[in-house]
């Protein structure tokens, strides 16, 4: 017998029945494109467009279109990477590490936020392929491949080689948590299906699915275990991504806490994006009654926490930088924030740390607008994160002969604006294909946690 | 996968309702916990064992004079040479102000010469105030945790949680009283002749106002203690009114005092997550005044939690065991080992980090840390031994499901790392304390004895004020009913 405590707000409001969380989320993929998402696609597809312009142009000419100088040898590019790979984090924490938490709230959002992270992941993987400039030898190069020129072996003591194991296992795992996940309700898509191609597509991505006991038994092991295996792993990933930067000897890159703290600040803009997304799907779709007020709450309170972390990590790498007694390592963080980026530092303490703590009002975590708005100045704040402990670090070199600024160019632009249009037109597809909620785990909190409304 | 259709996992379900009776209906009997003399006498005994051996150590200690000399010339020589040729690397000034250093720490000895046992006895001291400090700290945050998140589960262990928070403000009158005697030995940067003339430290200057502002460097620090008694005046007060809201539930069963008890929990969460960082930068980064990590604050947290989590658990199995407790079945144990597997690891994680960090980019100011820590036989073994006892025992040991559900498992486990973390806490502060002179022997283990025996009789004497369980608690039913 389950038990919910009075104090505890429903999850499905409403009054929904068993049926209606199934008709409510099939008739999205069953019905014809609306307009809105017409629209959004050919949003989508402009962007993707000029941005495949961009892609075609750096392929062609090689990176140096991009405006990287001798000083600034990694700005927009690895910036970019970190802030898609740390989006690509909420989708696996809610789906996981939700689930080891029996966090019941993660079941109508685990399933846009794992499409989401996979999308993400695939966004930021785009960036060290094109910074190879020579992409299609890159997976060559990358991987630790026996090749017929000696003992010429990628480089294991590098952190960058090991990101390429950590995501490329971290990716293939979120995907295959996500697609077994899908299984079930593809079936259900299958089962209600009035014309033959849908059967056959969906009948071919359920996997034959028959819903027999047996069935779902290995069901429940299999998530069960991909739950433990991904845990570890969307840890891992940003703490390599931290590794990076922090095994170096840059002063501003290396300190000891950037793994957790980078971690923090992974799932804080990947939170923020599930928000972005899930109050424009939740409004079109109509699905108010599955991600209910009381879910934004809930992320929004883990926006203020991790955003906290997050405030606390750089108040830390501050004071620890005047603490050491090193100068170069006080220059680096003086500079930061006063030097010719201030603006870069006072745009990520302004979103980061101190926009975030609006949410202590009950009255503003609860407001689908001003929640909106937030998650994406949120956004925008760890964009410039990634970009102040880049750049800035770099800017200033040990030469004060080799000091320099970054300009990025229009290459700099397109291929950030090309990841954007991959992101949106995947993301819309999936909307519009897939079904966006996770039918078979809300139904089992219909009875438990939609009491209120139907006593 | 509790929450899935078709989801039931048949053996457990057998196994538990055997186990456990479930109760439905909302009059739940309250249960006392009673301190027999029995076990008075007990922790009494330690106490006073404890205690012996602390004399019979510091007495073996003065004979032995000079203990651990003898036997490791070599290595401390091994060691100087060590540290010179990685101080050679650095900048000429930064040699320079090493050999300063060298010249000024021979010259503190000389006129503040504290004998080896009296050093030893120091160090053990503040390796328990912080360790303890831990202990009922992280009583009171395990609360605040359970609280703020609207977990349902852990409603039998809260009180076992809040009275390990009793040893708060007794933690913090230890903590203040002994660090004027300490301070001498374990905090080598209260030493006024660093701040001016001949020995001046450069380092050391720089950062003086976090410690003795608004006062002359090398004075009172001011600061430094004010932050002590804020700290433990703030956690404190946090704890009493956390602890007036659930034991007022108790009488009233209104539900208005776990909403008050949330809110005071996530304001004390924010003061924690500051106040923590600072106290181990205070407390522990700064026995070892030139090194800094900035992971170090979220380190200390890791241990104090993990360390935490197993006390509880222990405490809980322990009344268990002495028929008290029936409301916590295998769920709620599988639950809190899962707490204890999972912050073993992440207890790790943050460990490693630190290291991999530090031994990576290999820069001398920090890698001395470690090497103080692995280049000498009277750290090395407790080195190794800290990975062991809090990463791979608890690991491999947690590892299954029953292990989690069984209380014969987790009595092993939690004292492993009860005992880890103690040592873990003895590798931060006996290297900068103690030098090449730290050993562990009957003054430790005294001394360990007799801190645990006063913690465990103020623990468990508190225990009896109250119920063992909170009968009105808002989610007594879901935790009665909680099954995994």
């Amino acid at each position: 017998m389950q038990v919910t405590s009075a104090v505890r707000e429903d999850l499905v409001t409403g009054g929904k029945t068993v049926h209606d969380v199934t008709h409510d989320i099939c008739r999205q993929v069953e019905g014809k494109p609306t307009k809105s998402w017409m629209l959004g696609m050919a949003i989508s597809l402009g962007a993707l467009g000029i941005g495949t312009y961009a892609v075609l142009a750096l392929l062609w000419e090689g990176i140096g279109v991009w405006g990287l100088n001798k000083t600034v040898g990694w700005a927009w590019d690895i910036t970019n990477f970190v802030w898609w790979v740390g989006i690509g984090h909420a989708g696996t924490l809610i789906s996981a590490i939700l689930l080891l938490f029996r966090q019941k709230w993660r079941m109508s959002i685990n399933r846009a936020a794992e499409a989401m992270t996979i999308f993400a992941v695939i966004c930021a993987a785009c960036f060290p392929g094109l910074h190879m400039g020579r992409l299609w030898v890159g997976f060559y190069w990358a991987l630790p491949l026996p090749n017929t020129w000696g003992s010429l072996w990628v480089n294991f003591n590098s952190p960058l080689l090991w990101d390429v194991f950590a995501i490329s296992t971290y990716f293939t795992v979120s995907l295959v948590f996500w697609y077994i996940g899908l299984i079930p309700d593809f079936a259900s898509i299958r089962d209600r299906a009035t014309n033959k191609i849908s059967k056959a597509v969906y009948g071919a991505l359920s996997f034959g699915w028959d819903g027999a006991a047996k069935t779902w038994m290995r069901y429940e092991s299999v998530a069960l275990i991909l739950a433990g295996l991904a845990t570890p792993l969307v840890l891992s990933v940003h703490t390599i991504v931290s590794f990076d930067f922090a095994t170096s000897v840059i002063p501003g890159w290396h300190t000891t806490i950037f793994p957790p703290y980078f971690v923090a600040g992974a799932i804080f803009s990947g939170f923020a994006m599930v928000l972005t997304l899930m109050l424009v799907t939740r409004k079109v779709y109509k699905l108010e009654d599955y991600i209910t007020i009381n879910h934004i709450e809930l992320m929004n309170i883990i926006i203020i926490i991790t955003g906290s972390i997050v405030g606390i990590a750089y108040i830390t790498e501050f004071f620890i930088a005047w603490y050491s007694g090193v100068e170069a390592e006080q220059y680096a963080f003086i500079n930061r924030a006063t030097g010719p980026y201030w603006w870069a530092y006072a745009t990520m303490m302004t979103c980061n740390v101190i926009s975030p703590q609006l949410f202590w009002f009950k009255k503003i975590r609860t407001n689908i607008a001003a929640t909106f708005i937030l998650s994406i100045i949120v956004n925008i704040g760890m964009w410039f994160e990634r970009f102040v402990i880049i750049v800035t670090s770099l800017h200033r070199d040990y030469l004060p002969s080799s000091w320099a600024m970054f300009y990025p160019t229009f290459y700099d632009v397109g291929v950030y604006l090309f990841t954007f249009g991959l992101f949106f037109t995947a993301f819309l597809l999936f909307a519009k294909f897939f079904p966006v909620i996770n039918m078979a785990e809300v139904k089992s909190i219909i009875k438990s946690s939609s009491l209120k409304e139907t006593k | 996968m509790e929450d899935r259709p078709v989801c039931t996992n048949i053996a457990t379900e057998l196994i538990d309702t055997t186990v456990v009776e479930m109760k439905t209906d909302n009059t739940m009997t309250e249960e006392k916990f009673s301190f027999t003399s029995g076990a008075k006498r007990q922790i009494s005994i330690t106490g006073v064992v404890g205690l012996v051996l602390l004399v019979l150590g510091i007495v073996l200690s003065m004979n032995s004079g000079g203990h651990g000399e003898e036997g490791h010339g070599d290595e401390e020589h091994a060691l100087t040479a060590t540290e010179q040729t990685l101080e050679a690397s650095v900048t000429q000034e930064e040699e320079t102000h090493a050999a300063e250093e060298d010249e000024h720490a021979a010259a503190t000895e000389e006129h503040h010469e504290t004998a080896t046992w009296l050093k030893r006895v120091y160090n053990s001291l503040w390796v328990n105030n912080i360790y303890f400090t831990g202990l009922a700290i992280i009583g009171l945050f395990f609360i605040a945790i359970q609280y703020a998140a609207q977990a349902g589960w852990s409603v039998g262990m809260l009180r076992v949680s809040l009275s390990m928070a009793h040893w708060l403000p007794i933690a913090g009158i230890l903590m203040l009283v002994s660090w004027f005697i300490v301070k001498g030995d374990v905090f080598h940067w209260t030493h006024h002749d660093l701040y001016e003339g001949p020995h001046a430290d450069d380092i050391l200057i720089g950062k003086s106002a976090l410690w003795f502002w608004p006062l002359e460097a090398g004075g009172f620090p001011l600061f430094y203690i004010l932050r002590m008694v804020v700290f433990f005046g703030l956690w404190y007060m946090f704890f009493l009114w956390i602890k007036r809201e659930m034991l007022a539930e108790d009488l009233d069963g209104n539900v208005s005092h776990w909403y008050k008890a949330r809110k005071y929990s996530a304001i004390f969460l924010v003061i924690f997550a500051v106040s923590s960082s600072v106290a181990a930068w205070d407390w522990v980064m700064s026995i070892d005044p030139h090194w800094f990590s900035t992971m170090f604050g979220w380190y200390i947290f890791a241990s104090w939690w993990v360390n935490g989590l197993a006390a509880i658990t222990l405490i809980v199995v322990v009344l268990k065991q002495n028929g008290y407790l029936s409301i916590v079945n295998s769920n709620h144990l599988h639950d809190i080992g899962k707490f204890i597997f999972g912050f073993s690891i992440f207890w790790t994680y943050i460990w490693f980090s630190q290291f991999l960090l530090i031994y990576y980019a290999n820069i001398p100011e920090e890698t001395i840390y470690f090497i103080e820590r692995i280049e000498s036989s009277q750290y090395v073994w407790v080195f190794y031994m800290n990975l062991s006892l809090n990463f791979f025992l608890p690991f491999l040991l947690l590892m299954t499901r029953d292990a989690k559900r069984h209380m014969s498992f987790l009595k092993i486990v939690c004292p492993i790392v009860l005992v880890g973390h103690w040592f873990d806490f003895y590798l931060m502060v006996t290297p900068g304390v103690m030098k090449e002179e730290g050993t562990f022997g009957f003054v430790e283990i005294g001394m360990l004895m007799i801190f645990g025996a006063a913690f465990l009789f103020v623990t468990l004497s508190n225990l009896t004020k109250y119920p063992l369980f909170a009968k009105n608690h808002p989610m007594l039913q879901e935790s009665l009913h909680h099954h995994i």
